[in-house]
């Protein structure tokens, strides 16, 4: 049993979020199919986000081919992915510095 | 067809003619059909345990071109990875979308199609009236999705340019298709605004 505390401790820096694994990204990519309303509309209702940000994801698909609509833990990444093949959208999960 | 819009005492409506109810529901049905010749029918699993949990499904992507699209690749440059989320999940996204699909097959029934009568039986004037719930609502976008993802990739639709191509084809089955194709995303647009 240790009763003995440091005499000095370092604050532990908060202003910095730890990861202890490498984020994963979850990427829906463009298709010629999917309205690019009802795409909108699953970045709203899915994850949330709101109007003018489901537009602004949405229009990045649609110009760039490609955009980073969640990031986090790798299971989590995977649930949104089968999410978004189950609205029919195409969306992959990779580490985020991939 | 009248449009899908909102109902004052809650919940979306439209209106579809006898022709246009028959045709969505063939069409769902062929994705249902596509979709359990992948993956059979969900009481047929040897180990229901197994299928809960959805294990033991196919690590390899189908041969299918419009079951590739319909369920994708989760990793793009890692065959493993893909294969082993693929083992995991792709029975239940199946389900999914199954379940998608015959609820959209459900509520043209409830409006009232029905099968097997000659076409000399049919009276044009006979509409079908859906009503759909949020739940509904949800299943209709999703499996109007599917269908419309099913047709895209028999019409070889890849870029935005291609269906611009295929809607002005000189080949009338593909140019009735394109049509159909065209059709399905102007219902699927008039949901989606009817949300709002």
């Amino acid at each position: 049993m240790s009763t003995t505390s440091p005499v000095e401790i370092a604050e532990p820096d908060v202003d910095h979020v730890v990861e202890l694994e490498d984020p994963w990204v979850t990427i829906v990519w463009n298709d010629p199919v999917n309205l690019m309303s009802y795409v909108a509309y699953v970045f709203r209702t899915y994850f949330g986000f709101t109007d003018e940000k489901a537009h602004e994801l949405m229009l990045e698909v649609h110009h760039d081919g490609k955009t980073v609509v969640s990031s986090g833990r790798r299971e989590q990444m995977e649930r949104h992915v089968q999410a978004m093949h189950e609205y029919g959208l195409w969306a992959t999960l990779e580490r985020q510095d991939a | 067809m009248r449009p899908f819009r909102k109902r004052r005492r809650g919940g979306i409506s439209a209106t579809f003619e006898i022709g246009e109810a028959h045709l969505l529901a063939n069409l769902a049905g062929q994705v249902v059909e596509l979709l359990r010749d992948r993956n059979g029918a969900e009481e047929s699993h040897a180990d229901p345990l197994a299928a809960q949990l959805g294990m033991g499904g196919p690590s390899l992507p189908p041969d299918d071109p419009v079951l590739q699209r319909l369920l994708p690749d989760a990793y793009r440059d890692d065959a493993d990875d893909a294969g082993e989320f693929r083992r995991f999940t792709e029975r239940s996204l199946t389900s999914a979308k199954v379940a998608n699909a015959e609820t959209l097959i459900g509520s043209l029934v409830d409006g009232g199609l029905t099968f097997g009568q000659l076409p000399d039986e049919l009276d044009d004037g006979d509409r079908v009236e859906v009503e759909l719930d949020d739940a509904e609502v949800q299943a209709w976008l999703k499996a109007l999705t599917d269908v419309r993802l099913s047709l895209a990739v028999r019409l070889g639709i890849e870029t935005d340019d291609d269906a611009e191509q295929v809607s002005q084809s000189d080949d009338d089955a593909t140019a009735a298709m394109s049509d159909i194709f065209e059709w399905l995303g102007y219902v699927q647009e008039t949901l989606v605004a009817a949300l709002d």
